[in-house]
């Protein structure tokens, strides 16, 4: 008998489950494309706050981005909607199983033009899911286009500039009822994976917009989105720290520095104050502090909204707690009495 | 009962001038044959339309709505029809109520009993009246000069308001309510059925108003009383026809329908004529879908921003398991087709109520259409067909929304239930809604313990024989629930695939479903004539004017009809049957490019589609019964 040191112990989570139950098929984009990284923050974020992995919904439209919901949590229902319009369908699915997390990654082609509007209703309905803009300024499925959140004076591959006014995804956000925005970079994953799990613990929609280079067609000198570009403007407005409601221990901060936001579910995020002094929970501030950061050529990042205040959607619909989908008959067909009643009244 | 109807009407197919159907005018050209010149005196009794012109805004609805009942009430079948413009305020209406105590309830080309309210269409309308007809008006309009062969009422509404309605804002709503009295006492209405009716139109909230309007009708027949002469022929007369029966729209049944068919979530986005149907269905929601210890909503219903995200949301409701359906016209039929093609590949169940109109934007949007048949059958790009399921009547709406839910869930796929205009905007007699004995289907759902059982499944394997694989539903508790859910490119378990065996054994699959539909959705209302050489056959609103027609056709030239009304594609064998006992099948279509007619024509084979004939309507309003016998008629060659 040997006697060799016994395997390391596996890392489970609060579910006893490792994080190969969390992961999906292999990734089919290009080597290098920043939504790999997103898809491995998703991947462990989920893990690391112990959500079933069966337990998610997973929505996504059409783009490079709606392949990756295949690319995690394999045990999770997901859907692969039509162009632009994920946001729909996630909330008619949320509407009839409002005990299921949903998530949607989508793109800034999805996002910013096609699905616009559903993008902006989504807003206003503060629909309680997660959603993921990976945003790369181009189109990269049908090769190289501009899309709608490209920069004034970015430059294409091909040499053709844009001269069109960007869409930025996290000022609509704020404006239009978001209650948990932020934005962030593949590259940086600390950040990206701190800003994940509190959108996971927030109770609402979160809008997490991640500048997510393209390789193959915007990762170039004159654009705005590459790694490049990112590593010279990305500015965090804080160092952003998530300490799940389930991990019980004191850690120390220092009031002056770092600002304590308690959430729903007992977690809490630590926002360490970095160059400025930054208030998430300042929505005037928020608007403020983007605009400027654009004259500066800055690309602010971190959690840039939080409201834990406002009601969602399902909190507005009233619905009973109890999936809608699956009601038996007799809560949702009234009784041969009622039929009477009404057709007397059209006697 | 026939004889005295062909007297009166016998002129109806030589009328000169009478436009051919494919060029049919909106309003109808006067003729110079008398609706009762052959014998003045001779009582036509529950055999005649009231028609009434108003400007919209003037809640002349009410008084129309409140005459309509009132001979309901009296045992008389009627039914009612607005032809109303795409306006909140001032701009033409008119309201036809026609009276039938055979209980013929389609549109009538002419009507005979005319109330011009509307100076605006008054001196055209008059002019557009057949000899004889009676026209009661507003006594300014002096349309007494205009023609020598009309019975004249004129009336001083404007002197009648005055005493009974002391508020002078409200009197422009009261004033319609004198032309009740009027008419009322002229045709020899129960004014005790007048007054239930009125009771009943305001309900016990709205008392005041409702005596303030019963002073209004008592103002209008007491002027008729003293200062008018009866001088045509019109009368109704108590029957017996209507005992038991209700009066209710298409678009409340439709709504009745879905409540008592368990719908859980609504989506809709606001479009004429189907909005009434959504805000029907909320307002029952609401009274009686909450739960009474939580006081919680068993349903969601979402206002969505378009009709993509109203058919979005239905799909991710239905695939999460909820009965799900939204509601829309034509315009927003368009906007689902993408979506409608992807429920249909990934095989979501969605219900689609499409209260169908005439054409896109401004136009005709509050005008009647079968428009969406072709449409709403191939709805979307690449290969798909979609089940159609068509109402004609409250009963049938009400019905075929419950059916519309049981099949989009069994057979894991969009349902479409075309009603139109006609039917879902106007009020008709209809037999009280029987509840439904049958439990609500809810298809093939795979639960835990199945899985457990199963160890596994495959999304979309024909495991049965019948085209329909099972399905989950997220939240199932069960770490091989899930499946991946995405458009065209599929194998039987679900992972995404691009090889031609799993793409065509996908879509032979899809099919074979699709006509294993054909024994599933209702069938074929069939009337055999036997020995009949010619059949009618039609769907939806059609019928009315159908069932009429072939009447007309036995009466007027002896020629017996089949007829055979589709209520749904894909279309039964019964279809096929009746092609078979027929020289010639006459398809109606209110459409002008025989929408129905081509889909039979791609449905059946060369040789019984070699016998269909296209008859085709399109004037914005209803078809009527004797546009068709005319247009049998001329291609028999009678």
């Amino acid at each position: 008998m040997s006697t060799a040191a016994p395997p390391p112990a596996k890392k489970v989570n609060l579910l006893d489950l490792e994080i190969l139950s969390y992961r999906g098929s292999r990734s089919t984009l290009c080597a290098g494309c920043g939504h790999n990284a997103i898809t491995e923050r998703i991947t462990e974020a989920f893990w690391e706050m112990g959500v079933s992995p069966w337990g998610v919904m997973k929505f996504s439209g059409i783009g490079c981005s709606a392949k990756t919901p295949a690319y995690f949590m394999s045990a999770s229902f997901g859907l692969n909607a039509v162009h632009g319009r994920a946001p729909t369908v996630a909330t008619g699915a949320i509407v009839a199983n409002s005990a299921m997390p949903a998530i949607i990654v989508t793109g800034d082609g999805d996002t910013a033009s096609i699905g616009l509007g559903h993008f902006m209703h989504m807003l206003r309905r503060n629909v309680p899911l997660i959603y993921v803009i990976e945003n790369n300024g181009v189109y990269g499925l049908t090769k190289g286009q501009f899309s709608a959140t490209a920069d004034y004076g970015s430059k294409l591959k091909t040499g053709v500039i844009n001269d069109t006014q960007p869409v930025d995804c996290c000022l609509a956000g704020i404006e239009m009822g978001a209650t948990f925005v932020a934005r962030s970079f593949s590259g940086d994953k600390r950040q990206l994976s701190s800003i994940l799990k509190a959108a996971i613990a927030h109770r609402g929609l979160a809008v997490i917009d991640v500048i997510s280079p393209c390789v193959t067609f915007n990762d170039h000198e004159g654009s705005t989105r590459s790694y490049q570009y990112m590593k010279d403007h990305d500015e965090p407005v804080h160092e952003v720290d998530f300490i799940p409601h389930f991990v019980d221990i004191d850690i120390e901060f220092d009031e002056g520095t770092t600002h304590e936001v308690e959430m729903h579910d007992g977690s809490r995020i630590h926002l360490k104050k970095l160059d400025r002094d930054y208030d998430p929970t300042d929505a005037l501030g928020a608007i403020q502090a983007i605009h400027e950061s654009k004259t500066k050529q800055e690309v602010l990042t971190g959690i840039l909204y939080l409201d834990q205040d406002s009601p969602t959607l399902v909190d507005k619909l009233k619905v009973v707690p109890e999936p809608l989908a699956t009601l038996p008959e007799h809560r949702v067909r009234p009784s041969r009495e009622v039929l009477d009643q009404i057709m007397d009244e059209y006697r | 009962m026939f004889a005295g109807k062909q007297s009166v009407y016998s002129e109806d197919r030589d009328r000169e001038g009478e436009p051919s159907l494919s060029t049919d005018q909106v309003v109808p050209v006067a003729s110079h044959a008398s609706v009762a010149q052959s014998d003045p005196l001779r009582r036509v009794v529950n055999d005649f339309s009231i028609q009434v012109a108003t400007v919209n805004g003037s809640g002349s609805q009410t008084a129309n709505s409140v005459l309509m009942r009132a001979i309901f009430q009296m045992g008389i079948p009627v039914s009612g029809k607005n032809l109303f413009p795409s306006n909140i305020a001032g701009l033409p209406t008119w309201f036809t109520i026609r009276v039938s105590a055979d209980g013929y309830i389609g549109r009538r080309r002419d009507s005979e009993f005319f109330v011009a309210m509307n100076p605006e269409t008054a001196q055209e309308d008059t002019m557009n009246l057949r000899p004889g007809s009676a026209l009661v008006y507003d006594e300014p309009l002096k349309l007494n000069g205009l023609r020598d062969d009309l019975r004249f009422y004129p009336v001083p509404f404007d002197k009648l308001v005055g005493p009974v309605c002391p508020e002078a804002k409200l009197r422009k709503l009261v004033r319609n309510m004198i032309y009740v009295g009027v008419v009322g006492w002229l045709l020899d209405v129960d004014f005790d059925e007048v007054r239930k009716a009125l009771v009943k139109q305001f309900g016990a909230r709205k008392a005041k108003a409702a005596e303030l309007n019963w002073n209004a009708v008592i103002a209008g027949r007491e002027y008729a009383e003293k200062n008018l002469a009866k001088a045509d022929p019109f009368f109704v007369e108590r029957m017996d026809k209507t005992a038991g029966k209700i009066i209710i729209d298409g678009n409340t049944a439709s709504a009745l329908g879905c409540l008592f068919a368990g719908v859980t979530v609504l989506t809709w986005y606001p479009i004429t004529p189907s909005s009434s149907l959504a805000e029907s269905l909320i307002s029952y929601l609401g009274k009686y879908r909450i739960d009474k210890e939580t006081g919680k909503a068993t349903y969601a219903v979402i206002q969505a921003e378009d009709e993509l995200a109203a058919i979005g949301m239905v799909i991710g409701a239905s695939w999460a398991g909820a009965r799900a359906m939204t509601c829309t016209s034509g315009p927003g039929i368009s906007l689902m087709s993408e979506f409608v093609g992807f429920a249909y590949y990934t095989e979501v169940p969605a219900v689609i109520i499409d209260v169908q109109r005439v054409g896109p934007s401004t136009g005709l949007p509050t005008r009647t259409m079968q428009g969406d048949i072709l449409t709403n059958a191939w709805l979307s790009h690449g290969d798909a067909r979609h089940p159609v399921l068509f109402p004609s009547s409250p009963e049938e709406c009400f019905s075929m929304a419950q059916q519309a839910f049981d099949l989009a869930e069994f057979f894991q796929t969009p349902v479409f239930v075309n009603t139109d205009l006609d039917l879902g905007m106007n009020n008709w007699m209809a037999d009280p809604f029987p509840y439904p004995e049958k439990a609500i289907q809810r298809g093939k759902v795979l639960s835990a313990e199945d899985l457990n059982r199963l160890g596994g499944f495959a999304r979309y394997k024909d495991v049965d024989g019948d085209g329909v694989g099972y399905r989950t539903l997220p939240g199932t508790d069960h770490p091989s629930a899930s499946y991946f859910t995405r458009g065209s490119g599929h194998n039987e378990k679900a992972q995404y695939s691009e090889r031609p065996e799993d793409y065509i054994n996908n879509m032979d699959r899809l099919a074979y479903k699709f006509e294993v539909m054909r024994g599933h959705v209702p069938p074929c209302e069939d009337q055999p004539a036997p020995g009949a050489g010619i059949g009618i056959l039609c769907c939806g609103t059609s019928h009315y004017a159908a069932t009429e027609c072939r009447d007309q056709l036995a009466r007027d030239y002896g020629t017996e009809a089949g007829y055979l009304r589709v209520r749904a594609f894909p279309f039964p064998a019964a279809v096929s049957d009746f092609v078979d006992r027929h020289e010639r099948v006459y398809v109606i279509d209110q459409n002008r490019d025989a929408q129905l007619f081509s889909l039979l024509k791609m449905d059946l084979t060369n040789e019984r589609s070699a016998k269909l004939r296209s008859i085709r309507y399109y004037s914005g309003l209803p078809v009527d019964a004797q546009s068709l016998t005319d247009e049998i008629v001329k291609q028999e060659e009678l």
